[in-house]
């Protein structure tokens, strides 16, 4: 579904600073993938350029099989920061209907979309009126309005606390499973990589490169509990972890993983 | 690429004033002069007094430095008035309650109305000037004052509690710190205000400084005079703005990593 | 409402001081005569004066057209200017330079240019009201945050929708705090114009002409109290109508 090939991103300005570099993957539809790496790497810049919201300085994205120019249509963000994403002089309800067509059956989309994350009731309510997690939740059931094949989230659990995370966490994995959705995921917390992902691709320190690119094979059921204590979950953390600490050289991994 | 900056920003500024000289060059009006004009003028109204006087003319002394010294006479006593009854009244819920919508309606009332009655009750001139300056300024210093001391989160209270912190801690250290930027706010608010008092109370009743001068030359039709006096006030309230930011700045540095950690309006393009 | 009745103790408590500090004879009763004179005649004035009726009307009326033409040029003025960030930038510079010079400086210039008629008032007046109105619309722009763009972007909005159903509600609170600044600078600019000018009539010419002469202080003061009250409900009236249109929005008062 989602091609990337050779994606290089290059700030110019006072310093030259190099933030992607020859970067390629593919996700393929209904999988969930998630992008781990160091803060700073690039993360963001990265799913910044496969919305379409950035041009890539070298390299391209495309989504099944057209190269994308600008946002492409079937696509939905969610961003990190709730308390900036809900605009606050709308609704629950018309932060949610936002980005839909006018259109007969916008509200009802729009409460659909509330029901999947739980606050069908919260719907006349503003977004100062709930809480973090709840906002984040609105965000997420805006991007689900949408029916998107592609979704893109950056962080979107890195503000709430640990006890919120892991209930939008089993959110997102409920959500996914009722609309075989296509997710990216970029986080910096490798345990929620793994939790949720099908696949893992972690990231090097800035000039980021793909330093790997992992399956899960913690199958379709996860829970909280019982997967985050089996024993693939444990390896394929450390894992990880030792990946991301080797960190900065990037051709060292792939000479030693060679 | 600095050049490039340098144009976005002050290219524009530039573009008029250069505009202004030339269409007002080619119109050759007695009423509309150009910029190099004025500022020759200015220059020989101001700038060439003898070396004793720092080079600066009789002029200078009679007009510019009584007004400076009214504006800042004002508003200091103002800024000094308003910052300690604000700090007291912003502690306070009832007195705030009680006193607020009063102030607030001295706040909004037009201060020159003011000034015939001030004219009679205080001695023409300087006198009259600075009571028209306190009482136009003295209300908003106070209301932002207040309004800062009032925010003040009850964790920092507890926190002062907790470490028994005395009175005197608690109001120069907390209090006073954490009101700061709306104290600041208010200052330049009312800096601007003091510059527009001034300016009215000597056009109506005194006979000497910059408001005096611009009516003195309106009537005589100097006009020369009248676009050097207005060109001067522009800088002097373009100055004084600054400045205050500028202080408000090195006061307030410790505030600006704490009040805004990532104000997105600010960052420039980053992963 | 027991609010607004704890509101009422300032003003009575200070006419209590007043008429007592008179009634005691610490002040001069013919230069600052007591509420119980002043307020009468206010009362008088408004109801049964005709002429202070008109030059209350005349002063108002100026007001309200200076403020409503200054928002009608710096409200599109300043939506259009500030809509990218090198436009905001410049024009933010100019704007610098031209917003802290006093508007009554211009007022000699004014005078020999437009006489010391209504003209003068309203043009002077509508010139200083502009400046904050198309500043903060300016700003709110400025400091809007490039997130929301993003946001509409990503969901495909173009430029012209994202401008009227992101930018335009952001900027709304922002411009109605400049609206309320302007107004206090229009009234004081259209009653400075009144005081100096004296060739339009309203409440300014009012206490002028009262004051001169032998000075008729009640007349003074009347007409002071009057004008403060109509300054305290336009900026009242302005703050409690941006709290009931945006309470969504924090109180930021960027002047």
């Amino acid at each position: 579904m989602l091609e990337v090939a050779g994606l290089g991103h290059t700030y110019e300005g006072e310093q030259r600073h190099v933030a992607i570099n020859e970067l390629g993957f593919t996700v393929e539809s209904g999988q969930l993938t998630c992008i781990v790496g160091p803060s700073g790497c690039g993360k963001s810049t990265l799913l910044r350029m496969v919305a379409g919201l950035q041009r890539p300085t070298s390299g391209r994205v495309a989504l099944r099989g057209a190269e994308i120019d600008g946002v492409p249509e079937d696509l939905a963000v969610v961003f990190q920061d709730y308390g900036r994403s809900l605009f606050p002089w709308m609704s629950v309800r018309g932060n949610v209907e936002f980005p839909l067509r006018r259109g007969a059956d916008r509200r009802q989309r729009a409460m659909e979309a509330l029901e999947q994350v739980g606050l069908a009731d919260a719907a006349k309510k503003y977004p100062w009126q709930l809480s973090g997690g709840m906002q984040q939740r609105v965000a997420i059931a805006r991007a689900l309005a949408t029916r998107p094949s592609l979704l893109l989230m950056d962080e979107p659990f890195a503000s709430v606390d640990a006890q919120t995370r892991f209930e939008l966490e089993d959110l997102l994995l409920s959500v996914r499973r009722q609309h075989g959705s296509t997710i990216l995921l970029v986080t910096h917390d490798i345990d929620e990589s793994i939790y949720l992902g099908d696949r893992v691709l972690v990231l090097s320190k800035a000039p980021a490169e793909l330093v790997a690119d992992l399956e899960v094979p913690l199958g379709a059921e996860r829970d909280q509990i019982a997967t985050r204590a089996s024993e693939g979950f444990i390896t394929l953390r450390s894992h990880v972890a030792r990946l991301l600490n080797a960190g900065a050289e990037p051709e060292a991994q792939r000479a030693t993983a060679r | 690429m600095r050049v490039r900056n340098f144009l976005g920003r002050w290219g524009l500024l530039i573009a008029l004033v250069l505009a202004w000289e030339v269409s007002a060059r080619l119109a050759g009006s007695v009423f509309f002069l150009p910029p190099g004009e004025i500022l020759v003028h200015a220059w020989q109204l101001w700038l060439t007094g003898p070396a004793e006087q720092l080079w600066l003319t009789d002029a200078v002394y009679a007009d510019v430095l009584p007004s400076l010294g009214r504006l800042f006479g004002g508003w200091l006593i103002s800024a000094v008035l308003g910052v300690l009854i604000g700090l007291a009244l912003g502690r306070s819920r009832r007195a705030t309650e009680y006193f607020g919508p009063l102030l607030d309606f001295f706040r909004s009332l037009p201060t020159p109305a003011l000034v015939p009655l001030f004219m009679v009750l205080f001695a023409l001139g300087t006198p009259m000037q600075l009571a028209t300056i306190v009482f136009g300024t003295v209300f908003t210093v106070v209301l932002n004052t207040a309004d800062g001391a009032g925010s003040v989160d009850p964790v920092k209270r507890h926190t002062a509690q907790a470490f028994r912190i005395g009175p005197w801690g608690w109001w120069t250290r907390i209090v006073l710190p954490a009101a700061s930027p709306k104290i600041f706010a208010g200052l330049r608010v009312s800096l601007s205000q003091a510059l527009i008092l001034m300016v009215v109370s000597e056009m109506v009743g005194s006979s000497s400084g910059l408001g005096y001068r611009l009516v003195y030359a309106q009537q005589q039709f100097e006009f020369a005079d009248l676009w050097a006096g207005i060109v001067l006030l522009a800088l002097l309230g373009y100055l004084l703005n600054n400045a205050l930011l500028a202080v408000q700045r090195r006061a307030l540095s410790w505030q600006r990593g704490a009040e805004n950690p990532e104000n997105p309006a600010r960052a420039k393009g980053r992963a | 409402m027991a609010r607004a009745l704890r509101g009422l103790v300032g003003p009575l408590a200070l006419l209590a001081v007043w008429e007592l500090a008179a009634a005691l004879g610490l002040l001069d009763r013919h230069y600052l005569p007591p509420p119980s004179v002043v307020l009468p005649r206010a009362i008088q004035l408004l109801t049964a004066d005709s002429d202070f009726l008109l030059d209350t009307i005349a002063t108002l009326l100026t007001f309200l057209i200076a403020l409503g033409i200054s928002a009608l040029i710096a409200i599109p003025l300043g939506l259009l200017l500030g809509s990218a960030r090198p436009a905001r930038r410049a024009v933010l510079t100019v704007v610098e330079f031209l917003r802290p010079l006093p508007a009554v400086a211009l007022l000699p210039l004014f005078m020999v240019l437009l006489g010391s008629g209504p003209e003068t008032k309203i043009t002077l007046a509508t010139y200083a009201a502009v400046w904050p109105i198309l500043f903060n619309t300016m700003y709110a722009l400025d400091e809007m945050d490039p997130l929301y763009t993003d946001l509409a972007r990503s969901f495909g909005f173009g430029r012209v929708r994202t401008a009227f159903t992101v930018a335009l509600p952001h900027a709304a609170p922002f411009v109605a705090t400049g609206i309320r600044v302007s107004a206090s600078i229009a009234l004081v600019v259209v009653v400075v114009v009144e005081l100096i000018a004296g060739g339009a009539r309203g409440v300014g010419t009012f206490i002028l002409e009262a004051s001169s002469g032998a000075g008729r202080m009640d007349l003074v003061l009347a007409g002071t109290v009057v004008v403060g009250l109509l300054g305290y409900l336009i900026n009242s009236g302005l703050g409690l109508a941006r709290r009931k249109a945006f309470g969504w929005a924090e109180s930021r008062e960027e002047l």
